[in-house]
């Protein structure tokens, strides 16, 4: 039996960037007091998180019970080593995403910055809510949130585009909540309860072989923030948004909530049993290897570099979904180290797309010719986010891929393990273009050296460090790996 | 001491006496000065609000209140019967009367000018009417109340805007006249075969007689009575014009509250005077019911889709609330009537909210234009935001009240086996996404650089404050509904349909 011990922690934890976000409305007129508050609750969220972390290591979770919405529905936080894996990614990378919108936003002077911040802020809290969610219905209150509170991020320049991209963002994930709530309401009708539970939760076996497979396929339409295709039309359309919006929600929080709900429902609402018992890993593993091989193949299409950065994201989203339906240790260790890694190697690649369109004023990859003479830092922190995508030491993606592998292995499916090396030339053939543009073709004219501002170089460089770092010292103590393993071990029930 | 005993054995009576003496005494208030109808009014409403309180926690913690008129017994005199049903539906009245008792000052000022004593007059009338519908046990009794507040909203209407209010007034004139006459008609039968007017007596009489044809056909005719009254589609044609027309405070009232008491009607009669064997078992008439509220739901969306009056938006979403409220009473077990009482509530306080942002800016700017809000969201940032949280509420988003009851109606779809219901339900809210998306974009999206030279010109304070109280409750009520639920609703749910005994 786990120890739970009972903390208001999480509560604040989530807390903290809401109160920031009303902070932030209250003092529109001055930038820098404004900004002071993105980065105080950024601080004191990631240190939040981080305290509640050495009790998870120790194998505790942390509860916490805040009010009884209706009888029997409680909104409740319970942190486990998965959630604490994806509320560390994201409190961890608003700090220096911060820093990167400040010098981004003020370089481009763009109006209406304050709902910027406030909408960011509220972000921030619905993901690090969800990391923390007990269960279903806590978890569809913050994904809904998200949805909500990022809607006037991807609409932020208020053209007609924007606002049509956003519509279309809203309709798919709303779609997606409306599919989700269905699923729930069916779930607690039957079960009594929408608590996550390690093994699956309890009852699940009432419903018959269709209706499972019914309630499967309405969860995971659900999911539709994880941008697996066909419902992932969103995500390119998405990037309209200011950059670092791209980078923190549409590579690290949005989708990577997604996703997270999607391996909570596989693994801690059908559970790995019921899933083999089933068979629906299987069917669900080919239908995302469909995603992971077209969007590289999409990506491959793309000339604007975000949307290119944006085909690659959808593509690595089903990287962690395939993890998860492994059902094998080894496959569902790859899926959850997919979701820091994927963000860290990720998040550097947009923001280094951001800084190419603040400096060199460059969107489409065909005029970046040389690139790499005028920003070298830039663009050397873009081929490791490169090498960890396509899964090359010393960047960090080789780690997941390995374990990913394995778990391909493990199950013997010859299929999925071509999937997965396929997937590495594509990634290699979209990605390695780009690199070479920057850093062999000649200029069209001779450029000087020029790179972004301090606050968006500075964490561009720490990100692409720290891609490195969990590529060559993964299993460093308290690290990614170690929390992996813990939540791995919670739920095929070895320890 | 003894003055004081007097008033707290007779609270129930109060409530219905209380604001038809404060309705006659606002013309002489008025001849005094003006301005004073607007605090005579908010002082009755809030003791009217303090008194119906007091009585519904009297019925939590002790039961049922009986209370016979002038001390005649019934079923001979009449008598008033406070249980969890319209112990609840009164304070709702009351709350609502009394924020926009608040809400008046200005608007009615601007809106009805010249005629404001007339306006409070009509406006305590009106609460009198619908107070007396809730409260009373006798069925006669009742229909007086019902003209009562009939009469008074069509007057209340008529003072809208010039011309078009009058047309909108007496069309509702004709239709609530033919659903009175039904409903008189109604109760005519079922006096002819009971003999009696008392409702609690009709109750005990009426298994005797289920066979009989004049029993069906009274509940017929209460059933398209109330239909018209509450504005059920297709009989919902009187609706839009009137909630369009009328001056804001009057929609705002006659919104929040006309409807809801229709629907408190129909639900009186078909569990407490007909039984809940009668109506679901042996007529279906929750069955039918249903898929009229099914269809109402989806209809009413997409009408108000096609609106580009925020009024009369407003008023075509009403239409589809009702039938939320509806098709929970329709499934007839107790989760989907827990959905559809919870939603009298939660629709009050959305649609009052609404209704009194519309007014608030049409207050301000004169424009009731959807399309024409350009703007609004830096002129007038507390009003605005009112409305979006209203608006999400109308979504069901988490965390407020409209997705605690859309939670109880799909449940309790799932409940009776009928699939289609929820999925009706949750297409329905992806509908209210589509028209309360339009306005929102229009606020605040689209036109960065025309309105960077917008002046902030909030709504007046006294607009102001019950706005944002109404939207507060809006997400008080979606995180703590646990409140309503446990202490009023189950077990009301439970008593209606039979299964528990009314405490």
């Amino acid at each position: 039996m786990v120890t739970e011990i009972h903390s208001i922690i999480p509560l604040l934890a989530v807390l903290v960037s809401m109160i920031a976000s009303v902070l932030i409305l209250a003092s529109g007129r001055y930038p820098n007091l404004r900004e002071g508050w993105t980065f105080a609750a950024a601080a004191i969220k990631f240190g939040l998180v981080i305290s509640i972390l050495p009790l998870i290591l120790d194998g505790k979770i942390v509860t916490y019970t805040v009010i009884e919405m209706l009888p029997d529905l409680p909104i409740a936080f319970k942190v486990d080593a998965f959630g604490i894996l994806f509320a560390i990614t994201s409190s961890f990378l608003w700090i220096l995403v911060s820093s990167y919108s400040v010098g981004y936003m003020r370089s481009l002077n763009e109006h209406a910055q304050t709902r910027y911040y406030f909408c960011f802020a509220i972000a921030l809290s619905s993901a690090v809510g969800i990391a923390f969610s007990a269960n279903l219905i806590t978890l569809f209150l913050f994904y809904e949130l998200l949805t909500i509170s990022t809607y006037p991020l991807v609409a932020h320049i208020e053209t007609p585009e924007a606002i049509s991209s956003g519509r279309k963002y809203l309709t798919y994930l709303m779609i997606a909540g409306v599919a989700l709530l269905f699923s729930i309401l069916v779930v607690y009708h039957e079960t009594g309860t929408t608590e996550f539970a390690f093994g699956g939760i309890a009852g699940m076996d009432v419903f018959s072989k269709t209706a499972l497979a019914v309630l499967f396929i309405t969860f995971m339409i659900g999911c539709a923030k994880a941008a697996f295709m066909p419902l992932h039309a969103w995500l390119p359309a998405a990037m309209i948004a200011p950059t670092p919006v791209s980078a923190l929600l549409h590579a690290v929080a949005v989708v990577k909530a997604g996703v997270f709900t999607a391996v909570r429902i596989i693994l801690y609402v059908f559970g790995v049993d019921l899933m083999r018992e089933s068979g629906l890993w299987l069917y669900m593993a080919y239908f995302v290897s469909i995603t992971i091989i077209l969007a590289s193949i999409y990506a491959l299409m793309q000339d604007n570099l975000k949307k290119r950065l944006a085909y690659s994201t959808v593509s690595q989203l089903s990287y962690i979904l395939l993890g998860a339906v492994l059902i094998t240790p080894h496959g569902i260790t790859g899926g959850m180290l997919h979701i820091p890694y994927h963000a860290f190697m990720k998040i550097t690649l947009f923001m280094c797309a951001g800084a190419l369109i603040v400096t060199a004023k460059k969107e489409n990859i065909s005029d970046m010719n040389g690139i790499g003479r005028q920003m070298p830092i830039t663009m050397l922190a873009f081929t490791v986010g490169a090498l960890g995508m396509i899964g090359m030491p010393p960047a960090g993606g080789y780690v997941t891929k390995w374990f990913l592998l394995l778990g391909a292995a493990e199950m013997h499916s010859m299929i999925l393990i071509a999937v997965l090396l396929v997937s590495a030339v594509l990634n290699a053939a979209y990605f390695f273009p780009v690199v070479y543009v920057a850093f062999f073709k000649k200029p069209d004219h001779e450029l000087a050296y020029k790179e972004a501002p301090l606050t968006m170089l500075v964490p561009i460089v720490v990100t692409a460090i720290l891609s490195i770092v969990i590529g060559i010292w993964p299993d460093a103590p308290g690290m990614f790996l170690d929390i992996v393993n813990i939540a791995v071990a919670n739920v095929t029930g070895g320890i | 001491m003894a003055g004081f005993e007097i008033i707290t054995n007779n609270l129930p009576v109060l409530t219905v006496v209380l604001p038809l003496m404060a309705g006659f005494l606002t013309p002489i208030v008025g001849l005094i000065d003006r301005r004073l109808p607007w605090y005579w009014v908010m002082l009755a409403t809030f003791v009217i609000l303090l008194i119906t309180s007091s009585n519904l926690v009297t019925v939590i913690a002790t039961g049922t209140i009986h209370y016979h008129l002038g001390g005649w017994n019934p079923p001979f005199g009449i008598e008033y019967v406070i249980d969890l049903l319209n112990g609840f539906v009164c304070l709702i009245i009351a709350f609502i009367g009394f924020m926009v008792s608040i809400y008046s000052k200005e608007s009615v000022k601007k809106e009805v000018p010249g005629k404001t004593t007339q306006f409070y007059t009509v406006f305590m009338l009106l609460i009198t009417g619908l107070m007396g519908i809730t409260i009373t046990g006798d069925i006669f009794n009742f229909y007086v109340f019902l003209e009562i507040s009939s009469l008074t909203a069509y007057s209340l209407i008529s003072m809208g805007d010039r011309g078009d209010a009058l047309v909108a007034s007496f069309n509702y004139l004709i239709m609530g006249t033919v659903a009175a006459s039904f409903i008189l008609l109604g109760i005519g039968y079922l006096y002819a075969v009971t003999g009696t007017l008392n409702m609690a007596d009709m109750h005990r009489l009426i298994p005797n007689i289920y066979e009989s044809k004049v029993v069906l056909a009274a509940l017929a005719f209460f059933m398209v009575g109330f239909s018209i009254k509450v504005g059920l589609f297709p009989l919902h044609a009187w609706l839009p014009d009137a909630y369009t027309h009328a001056p804001s405070t009057g929609s705002a009232l006659i919104a929040g509250l006309m409807t809801k008491v229709g629907v408190y009607a129909m639900i009186r009669f078909m569990f407490s005077v007909f039984t809940p064997v009668f109506v679901i078992d042996m007529t279906r008439m929750t069955e039918i019911l249903s898929w009229a509220a099914a269809l109402a739901i989806i209809m009413g969306s997409v009408f108000a889709i096609a609106q580009s009056d925020i009024k009369r938006m407003l008023a075509y979403s009403s239409i589809s609330q009702i039938g939320y409220i509806l098709l929970g009473v329709g499934l007839a077990n107790v989760i989907g009537m827990q959905g559809g009482l919870l939603h009298i509530l939660n629709h009050a306080l959305m649609k009052c909210a609404l209704f009194l942002v519309a007014g608030a800016i049409f207050y301000r700017t004169g424009i009731r234009n959807l399309y024409q809000f350009q703007g609004l969201g830096r002129k007038m940032p507390v009003t605005t935001t009112v409305f979006l949280i209203a608006g999400l509420s109308m979504i069901g988003v988490p965390g407020t009240v409209g997705f605690t009851s859309k939670w109880y109606l799909a449940l309790g779809s799932i409940d009776a086996g009928q699939w289609l219901f929820v999925v009706i339900i949750l297409v329905s809210s992806l509908l209210n996404l589509a028209y309360f998306w339009r306005v929102f974009d229009n606020i605040w999206f689209g036109h960065p650089h025309e309105i960077e030279h917008l002046q902030r010109d909030e709504a007046p304070l006294s607009m102001l404050v019950p706005m944002v109280i109404l939207a507060a409750l809006c997400v008080f009520f979606g995180l703590f509904a646990y409140y309503p639920v446990h202490y009023v609703l189950e077990p009301l749910s439970e008593a209606l349909l039979g299964i528990g005994a009314m405490p």
